[in-house]
């Protein structure tokens, strides 16, 4: 038994005299580079080491027999060995492995903006859009300091790249948007429908965008909203324009939500103080209401429901062109319902599913009347047809109803597989006088995508997208290729390719519906380097049109269409963000350059279209002084001159180029202040922002283009209505924040 | 009998051995850590703590260090990764976070938000600042004598504009409550964290 002991004691003795054996060797990785930092461990006890500068190790240990030896670097796979250690020194080389991960691994940018709260590569975030001076809060006038856009006045939508404004979609969830701006009112851009706080991301691609999205020639925007908001508050919101009142409420347990939300605009007030150059004689108004019911799943899914009311109506009166006694008054009323429902869940085993469906409807009832001076009606017969056609009712309803799936698989690191399916149904009908069109639509799609990353550095995204409309008894296949790569710290090279179909707008497939897709295809090739707080990209794009509608006139007031247009875009864009130079002080800047022609529509030949400037240029600045709690944003907008034509129909009924030019320049300083006296309470219970801005400070008066006189004699410049626009309001909020709740409910 | 006692006697022996192994390893850190100067040296004793926490699996100690000397070296070099440094933290405190809670790990928390948050404070105070906030109330549920949570809190209020309800005279009443709480402040043994007092002091002299 006494040998027992003996023995038990010079084992444990012999551990502390036994001499050290001493570890040494290199740490790469597997293309050779030398790994500075990296560790090394013998498992289960304290011997390790790290590498130097040069990737060598050198450590000495007591441990004795078979060990596990793990060396480890953050970003790459541990490697483990198995030694043996006796009395000799040890030699050991090591290659670990990069670990793909979505913290490193680069992104595929080319062509797109991120913009949203929590999004990685964010450019621009809600916040943003609310206080960049000049948009007032409006998502697409935000948009249009990013570079690839048009600083389009006479019109709304997003003109993309020498696209034309229908050539962008929007995309709430997944889903499409039929109407997101307020009905068109000639010669005047209207707003977009959705408040900027509604989302928590939206990317904008100007191009190259992914197969899940079609229908869209130059661009989309997509749009995602939020999922649970932060906390319960009460808003509201009072301005001389503007009375809003809402209610998100947020469940103790945080795990679902509604809101609603009334907001009521009129104009009349400001309308009487700010002159307007048309005579309003039905004041804008607007009635919107929305409602939302949001909720998580056991799984840590989210079912969301999104509803939207709205009503407005205006009426207004403007000198008509071909006669100085005479005036074009136009009315419009509109509803619009919109419904949006989406489901996104995780189905386990790496597989996640997103369902959005969607149903609006919108009714547009507008019409024109000549007036003389006394306001009153004024008519004429078929002799002078262009003047008898300048009195008109339109009633058009759009409805559209929307499904679609999509299933996502993660496969080995952080690629992936995405592929589903669409199905819309729309119904549009048209009543212009008494002529009654109709047209039902049902478009389906199937599209596939892959993530795939070859390495941390390099990544493609292929896909393809299957489409067919029975409208027009077509169907095609767009092919989507996109690349990055990783030439730095924060740098990196991105490429992409596509093939883009759309379908001809209603108003022409009300006439016809023997025509084809119209084609965009795309080719990216961008330079990003992106920190935090500094954003600089340079994007150069080639872009071919084919089988651009044309117009053929039939008569007077009949049309009809084919695909024999086309055309080409190509340019080079600039964008630059920073707010690390400047101590608390942020600016952008984007600057455009495009060179575009195209044979659509009415045109004679391929021009450069009146919606396209060669150059285009934004800086937008923000301060905001901690010590009087308040921002100030000035934005700057400049472009080139816009070409501008009048075709005329000769006798032969065919369109001849009768005038042209080009606008001058455009010009525009935005300012925009907010005061923000809860700014820095984390747990304020009454938020208050105090906002006030002006377009346009300095007065320019800028031409969007000009209308001329059915002689093409007389032309008149296209002008916004007021040469600025003021706006002041107040924005309250009272938040009722859980965290204290939660806080207390544990004490 | 007596052999039993005897094998009893010996076992015991050898987990008091292998007890002072930790402690012997956990001092030679904390020297390390006392005499480390280069972003090179602190890093090495970040590893040395881990490897230690990661051989013992039971001691959330090894962890705290390992994350806290890491963290230093996002402020050694004013063009350092804090984003990069800060995840790479919370990798290491994840581990603490698995084997204990206290007043001391939530602390550690804090700060790393705080890191994040200063990269880009106009924009990430609402998520990072909150985060902050959370972290040192829940440091206090679960110890509110710890001096070290009112040192951290002051230093938040420290560096936040007065505009903004900061500044050295909201300030100040934090560090006295740091020094004060340090009077008492018993440490519960060699090895627990036992820094603060002089950083409050120096932070109390910055407000007169």
């Amino acid at each position: 038994m006494k040998k027992v002991y003996l023995l038990l004691f010079l084992s444990l003795v012999s551990g502390l005299v036994s001499a050290q054996v001493r570890v040494s060797g290199k740490i790469k990785d597997n293309k050779g580079h030398i790994l500075p930092g990296a560790s090394i461990t013998i498992k289960d006890s304290y011997d390790g080491g790290t590498t130097d500068s040069s990737g060598n190790f050198s450590f000495k240990t007591y441990e004795k027999g078979e060990r596990t030896i793990i060396a480890k670097n953050i970003g790459y796979k541990p490697v483990e060995q198995k030694i043996t250690i006796d009395k000799e020194p040890i030699t050991l080389s090591f290659n670990l492995k990069e670990e793909i991960n979505e913290l490193s691994a680069v992104t595929v940018t080319a062509g797109s903006f991120s913009a949203g709260d929590k999004q990685r590569g964010a450019v621009l975030s809600s916040i943003d859009v609310a206080t960049t001076a000049g948009a007032n809060a409006d998502i697409t006038a935000a948009l249009k300091t990013l570079p690839g856009t048009q600083q389009i006045g006479e019109q709304e939508g997003l003109f993309v790249r020498g696209g034309a404004g229908y050539e962008t979609k929007q995309y709430i969830d997944g889903t499409l948007v039929n109407n997101p701006y307020y009905s068109s009112v000639p010669d005047i851009a209207q707003r977009g429908r959705f408040s900027p706080f509604l989302f928590k991301g939206t990317v904008f691609s100007t191009g190259g965008y992914s197969a899940l999205y079609g229908q869209a020639l130059s661009s989309v925007l997509l749009l995602e909203s939020i999922d649970l908001p932060e906390k319960s508050e009460i808003d509201a919101s009072i301005s001389p324009l503007l009375a809003g009142l809402g209610t998100q409420q947020l469940a103790k347990n945080k795990k679902s939500s509604w809101g609603i939300n009334y907001n009521y605009t009129n104009v009349a007030l400001y309308f009487g103080i700010v002159k307007q150059t048309p005579d309003y004689f039905t004041m804008p108004q607007f009635h919107s209401g929305d409602a939302n019911f949001r909720f998580k799943t056991k799984k840590g899914g989210m079912v969301k429901y999104y509803t939207t009311f709205s009503y407005n109506q205006l009426g207004l009166r403007r000198q008509d062109i071909d006669s100085l006694n005479l005036k074009d008054a136009f009315s419009l009323y509109n509803h619009n319902w919109y419904n949006n429902l989406s489901w996104r869940e995780y189905l386990g085993r790496g597989w996640k599913m997103n369902l959005g469906s969607s149903f609006s409807t919108n009714k547009d009832n507008f019409s024109q009347q000549l007036q003389d001076a006394n306001n009153q009606l004024k008519q004429y017969g078929s002799s002078t047809f262009w003047m008898q056609a300048k009195g008109f009712t339109n009633v058009g309803r759009q409805d559209l109803a929307q499904a679609k799936a999509v299933f996502e698989k993660k496969l080995a690191g952080i690629s992936a597989i995405r592929f589903g399916t669409e199905y819309w149904h729309a119904y549009n009908t048209n009543a212009y006088n008494d002529t009654l069109r109709k047209l039902t639509e049902n478009y389906n799609a199937v599209f596939a995508e892959s993530d795939v990353y070859l390495t941390n550095d390099l990544a493609a995204k292929l896909g393809v997208r299957f489409e067919n409309s029975s409208l027009i008894q077509k169907a095609d296949i767009a092919p989507r290729v996109s690349l990055a790569y990783k030439t730095g710290k924060d740098a990196q090279v991105s490429a992409a390719y596509g093939i883009f179909y759309q379908k001809p707008e209603y108003q022409q497939l009300f006439y016809t519906t023997n025509v084809g897709f119209t084609k965009a295809t795309h080719y990216i090739l961008s330079y990003q380097k992106m920190s935090i707080t500094q954003i600089f990209r340079v994007e150069a794009y080639y872009k071919k049109y084919d089988d651009l509608i044309k117009t053929i006139p039939v008569s007077y007031n009949y049309y009809s269409y084919n695909n024999t247009g086309s055309g080409y875009a190509q340019g080079i864009e600039l964008f630059w963000r920073d707010k690390k130079t400047f101590k608390n002080f942020d600016y952008w800047f984007s600057y455009s350059y495009v060179d575009t022609r195209r044979d659509y529509m009415n045109y004679t030949a391929r021009l450069q279209p009146n919606f396209a400037a060669t150059h285009t240029a934004s800086l937008v600045t923000k301060r905001f002084f901690t010590d009087i709690k308040t921002g100030f944003s000035l934005t700057y907008s400049f472009a080139t001159g816009r070409p501008y034509y009048n075709f005329m129909v000769n006798n032969s009924g065919k369109y001849y180029l009768a005038d042209q030019g080009t606008t001058k320049p455009y010009n525009s300083l935005g300012f925009s202040a907010y005061y923000v006296p809860s700014a820095g309470k984390t747990n304020a219970k009454t938020n208050t922002v105090v906002f006030a801005s002006i377009t346009n400070v300095l007065g320019a008066n800028n031409v969007y283009g000009y209308n001329y006189s059915y002689s093409g004699l007389y032309k008149q410049a296209i002008v916004p209505p007021a040469q600025r626009f003021y706006f002041i309001g107040v924005f309250l909020s009272w938040g009722v924040d859980r965290t204290d709740d939660a806080i207390n409910n544990n004490l | 009998m007596k052999q039993l006692f005897f094998i009893a006697g010996m076992f015991i022996a050898s987990l008091t051995m292998a007890q002072s192994k930790y402690e012997a390893a956990m001092t030679k850190g904390l020297q390390m850590y006392k005499d480390a100067k280069t972003v090179a040296d602190f890093q090495e004793t970040s590893s040395y703590f881990e490897r230690i926490g990661d051989a013992e699996k039971n001691q959330w100690l090894p962890f705290y260090y390992a994350t806290s000397a890491l963290y230093v070296t996002g402020w050694m070099d004013p063009k350092a990764d804090k984003d990069k440094i800060a995840g790479e933290c919370s990798v290491i405190l994840t581990k603490a976070d698995a084997l204990d809670k206290n007043a001391d790990l939530y602390c550690m928390h804090q700060q790393l938000d705080v890191m994040q948050m200063v990269v880009d404070p106009q924009t990430r105070w609402q998520t990072f600042g909150a985060a902050a906030s959370k972290a040192l109330a829940d440091a206090k549920r679960a110890d509110s004598t710890n001096p070290r949570i009112y040192y951290l809190e002051g230093r938040t209020v420290l560096g936040t504009p007065e505009a903004f309800g900061g500044g050295k005279a909201k300030a100040k009443p934090l560090f006295e409550k740091s020094i004060a709480l340090f009077a008492t402040y018993k440490l519960p043994s060699p090895l627990h964290p036992n820094w603060g007092k002089d950083e409050a002091e120096k932070a109390l002299a910055q407000c007169q």
